[in-house]
């Protein structure tokens, strides 16, 4: 599959009065056309500056100070702000966490959905409205059109996260990050919304980044994924492979944490210690200090991710033990 | 299990009112419990399950009495303390805590860890001075941070920590009862294992008994004995764990709500249950079963009278016409 | 447990044990404040203004070689005299050095500031947490007195008040911190309300905590914060309310010096004589204005996390 979007050993950083924070540390991976990728982690790790950053909206106070973005061979790093506002919207969109929160409460979302696209396509109003309803209906929302006259606060929670992702993909975006989009709906909800990105990536051929800090999401919906650790890749692969036959023993750790069927009652395992707070610079592995397998190498530099599991497989961990070092 | 439960719960209904409009005509009535009826058994750990709106986090605290109960009865050892004047509802607190769901807001951010632990102590107890602060020690180690961090503010701890914090505050007094209100949703996974850890040891060690509240299935099949499901202020199923997750509920809302939850599983994209709609608004439920607007197997009668919960078998209640076998009136 | 410990989080470093722990932690968070007001360069000439007018007044005899002139005799020899080596700020329409009238005036001025908002803090505060807390009927009551002493604006009850019992210091503070108490009522009132809600007051309940206490030991400090950067905001505007009420001749009576009556005696001569009416107006301002920016810089340095953060 053709790669869409390629982010290539990003860092990024923010001063604070209590030091310099290493939110991402050479965080690398792509997004193939038409895939979910999922990118997930534990607080701190970096998924959100890194999706934030895909669409140029590092946080106030920090800085890209190196790697790169490529979207189609130009690097989102080096857009000026014009080149910024056309991608946004036109090729890359973004959903947040709570809908709420993303839609102005004093206009109705039709309003707020015409305005997006009369921003970025040279539409009528006619036309844009037109554009807009054919939207709502494609996410599945019922009653189209009194739903365009309708006010934020008189619709759910699910509806407004369905109505966030139709102004997302209503001027044609090739990726669609979705930065814990259901972490603040119910359940049920959840499932409805997660089976909508799912079909729209079927029916519109759009790339879908999703960023969670749910294993479980991750696993019922993307076809690969991303583990992050303080501010790293350290897993790469297809979903089954990572989740199912992981190599890298933060994954590994993480994993054995979730409480399932089978441990019910049991001690669940956990990782020792807790995840680094980003102000100390790590020279090598970021996991180093809570690895049962630690070696001296991995306090010195970082490892680079390396090929695991069956050949051709795609599966890449960032862990010494699968270099030739590691296994001498 | 014996036969005497710790806490029981008789008819709670928690309904808050209020008045709105021009005139303050229009009265708003959200009914966030509605008509609960549980027993709680020593030593067991009852997981209440639900959405938004179920009424849950509501149950949990009017068993507290942490907001006033419209009406019903709740039974701690056979007494209502919904009867208990406020002074001697204000002592028998001691048995009965609670652990929140934001270990940050659980603290004031102006009181050292010390004084945050102490506070049950100073209030109930008479222990002062050393006395005090070996006691203080204890719990924090028993909740395995280190009595060292004593003069130490909430803001300089993780969320994990904190709550470990708040389980030692809570247990400062040696109480039967916890309620635990989504005390892991705010936290990392990996932390979250250690915080589930922790509480079942306690419950071991110092013989507890637990209302674990929270919307993560995975947690409560993991951490339950029995579980009850909420849906807009009632009970709809409440069993044993294994009969609910392993058996399948019988529910139509279990149902859905087991189908939904994603989880980590070979092979895990399963056929769901999709639901259309979302959770009605609580001020407005549904007339009749406050889920049948959404519910699959939806008969006529759902939509005119409310089910009663049905013994279905081995204490495995369920309020559902379906499980009633009644098809007319 | 053993297993129990070593998967335990790592815990801040923690090097110092028992008692010196204590101390290190408050001094740390008042370092950390002290950095704050530090690193604000207006918090700092505010401050220093604010100590030099409040080190003037209390000063007052000694850093004028004319004290009393300050305290209002007259020296008519040499009225209306500009600014000069003798007199750096000139003289007024009676011959009196106007620095000395100034310093003097500091006095009332200041103190009738610290006075008025010291009483409405005093009041209003407790007033606003207990109907914030309890609701209901005590609320309302609370909530309708003080809109009835809302209504009030200061100056048409010091009228009222002066023309009752004649105009005076004391009478002007009476009335002006009558009409600013309420203020603080609303502004608690609202903290309280919204701090209610937090889990850690719900805490505070469920552990068993008396009411009564829970106020004092809860939520009045978590609300002292706002009160403490609107009562330092306040000052500036209670003194140039008195000096307005003196300015109408109701507060303070001559001969006793007070910025506000220095205006309004220097007003008609201000064309070709300004400096003692300039003078006081200066005075005023910059006050009102330091207090104001002190009260901002405040606000930051108080709350552990804004403390924290770089602006």
């Amino acid at each position: 599959m053709e790669v869409l979007l390629s982010v290539e050993d990003l860092h990024v950083r923010f001063e604070t009065y209590a030091g310099t924070v290493y939110a991402v540390n050479g965080m690398t991976f792509d997004i193939r056309r038409g895939e979910m990728f999922g990118l997930v982690g534990e607080s701190g790790c970096g998924k959100s500056v890194t999706g934030l950053s895909i669409v140029g909206m590092v946080p106030p106070g920090g800085r890209i100070t190196s790697g790169r973005i490529l979207l189609d061979g130009s690097d989102i790093c080096t857009m000026g702000k014009r080149e910024l506002r056309d991608l946004r919207g036109r090729r890359i969109s973004m959903v947040f966490q709570d809908p709420a929160r993303s839609l102005n409460p004093v206009f109705t979302v039709g309003n707020q959905t015409v305005l997006v696209i009369r921003q970025h396509l040279l539409l009528t109003p006619e036309q844009a409205r037109r554009r807009a309803l054919e939207m709502f209906a494609a996410v599945a929302l019922p009653d189209p059109e009194r739903i365009f006259r309708s006010y934020p606060h008189e619709l759910s929670g699910g509806m407004q996260q369905r109505i966030m992702i139709a102004i997302a993909l209503s001027c044609g975006a090739e990726l669609l990050i979705a930065d814990e989009p259901t972490t603040a709906l119910d359940v049920t909800i959840q499932a409805q919304i997660l089976t909508l990105l799912a079909e729209l990536r079927q029916v519109k051929g759009v790339s879908i980044l999703l960023i969670t800090h749910n294993l479980g999401v991750v696993a019922e919906t993307c076809d690969r994924v991303g583990v992050a650790y303080a501010g790293r890749i350290v897993e790469l692969g297809d979903t089954e492979d990572v989740l199912f036959r992981s190599k890298h023993p933060y994954s590994q750790g993480l994993l054995a944490a979730l409480p399932r069927p089978m441990t019910r009652k049991s001690s669940l395992s956990s990782i020792p210690g807790s995840v680094p707070d980003g102000l100390t610079f790590l020279p090598g592995c970021p996991f180093y200090e809570r690895c049962r397998f630690a070696m001296p190498v991995c306090g010195e530099k970082p490892p680079p991710l390396l090929e695991v599991g069956e050949p051709g497989s795609n599966q890449r961990a960032a862990c010494y033990l699968y270099s030739p070092e590691g296994q001498g | 299990m014996n036969d005497h439960p710790l806490v029981e719960v008789r008819g709670l209904s928690v309904h808050f009112v209020s008045a709105g409009g021009l005139f303050r005509r229009q009265v708003r009535r959200v009914r966030a419990v509605d008509d609960v009826n549980l027993k709680i058994y020593p030593q067991e750990t009852l997981g209440v399950v639900g959405e938004t709106g179920c009424g849950k986090t509501t149950l949990g605290r009017a068993i507290l009495r942490l907001v006033k109960p419209t009406a019903g009865q709740v039974l701690f050892d056979g007494q209502d303390i919904l009867k208990f004047d406020p002074e001697r509802l204000r002592t028998h607190r001691r048995h009965m805590q609670i652990v929140f769901q934001s270990p940050h807001m659980s603290f004031d951010s102006r009181f050292n860890i010390l004084n945050l632990v102490a506070e049950p102590l100073q209030t109930h107890t008479g222990l002062r001075g050393e006395a005090l602060l070996k006691r203080v020690m204890e719990l924090l180690e028993q909740s395995g941070i280190p009595g060292d961090i004593l003069y130490r503010y909430p803001h300089e701890f993780s969320g994990g920590q904190l709550q470990r914090i708040a389980i030692a505050r809570a247990l400062a007094l040696n109480p039967r009862f916890l309620v635990l209100d989504e005390p892991t949703s705010a936290l990392d996974v990996s932390v979250q294992a250690q915080i589930i850890n922790l509480l079942q040891r306690l419950q071991g060690e110092l013989t507890l008994t637990y209302l674990f509240i929270t919307h993560d299935l995975s947690i409560i099949q993991h951490i339950s004995d029995r579980v009850a499901v909420m849906y807009l202020g009632k009970v709809v199923e409440l069993s044993k764990t294994e009969d609910i997750f392993y058996g399948n509920g019988l529910h139509p809302y279990t149902q859905a709500l087991l189908a939904s939850a994603p989880m980590v599983h070979p092979g895990a994209r399963r056929e769901r249950i999709l639901l259309q709609g979302g959770v009605p608004d609580p001020a407005n439920p549904p007339p009749g079963c406050a889920f049948h607007p959404r519910c699959p197997f939806a008969m006529e009668i759902c939509g005119r009278v409310g089910p009663r919960p049905v013994d279905a078998g081995a204490g495995h209640l369920v309020a559902c016409h379906l499980v009633e076998g009644q098809e007319t009136t | 447990m053993a297993s129990e410990l070593a998967n335990r989080e790592a815990l801040p470093q923690v090097p110092l044990p028992g008692r010196v722990e204590k101390r290190t932690a408050r001094i740390r968070e008042l370092s950390l404040m002290l950095a704050a007001l530090r690193r604000d360069p207006l918090a700092i000439a505010s401050l220093a203004v604010i100590l030099a007018f409040v080190l003037g007044a209390i000063l007052a005899p000694l850093l004028t070689p004319y004290p009393e002139q300050g305290r209002g005799d007259p020296n008519l020899l040499e009225k209306f005299k500009p600014p000069s080596s003798e007199h750096p700020l000139g003289t007024d329409y009676l011959g009196r050095d106007v620095l000395a009238r100034l310093l003097f005036g500091a006095r009332v001025s200041l103190s009738m500031g610290l006075l008025v908002v010291l009483i409405a803090v005093l009041v209003g505060t407790p007033l606003g947490a207990i109907a914030g807390y309890y609701g209901g009927w005590l609320d309302n009551l609370l909530m309708r007195i003080t809109d009835m002493f809302l209504a009030f604006p200061s100056l048409l009850l010091a009228m009222a008040i002066a023309a009752a019992l004649g105009p005076s210091f004391t009478n002007a503070m009476i009335a002006i911190a009558l009409t600013w108490w309420p203020w603080y009522t609303r502004v608690v009132r609202a903290q309280v309300l919204s701090l209610r809600e937090q889990y850690f007051i719900e805490a505070a309940r469920s552990i068993g905590v008396k009411d009564f206490t829970i106020i004092r030991r809860h939520v009045l400090p978590n609300v002292m914060t706002p009160v403490m950067v609107q009562a330092t905001m306040d000052l500036g505007s209670a003194i140039l309310t008195g000096a307005a009420i003196s300015f109408i001749g109701l507060g303070v009576q001559p001969p006793t010096p007070e910025w506000g009556s220095m205006i309004s005696d220097g007003r008609i001569y201000f064309i070709e004589r300004p400096w003692f009416a300039g003078s006081a107006g200066t005075a005023i301002f910059l006050a009102t204005l330091s207090f104001n920016l002190l009260g901002d810089a405040l606000r930051d340095a108080l709350d552990p996390r804004t403390r924290r953060i770089i602006k």
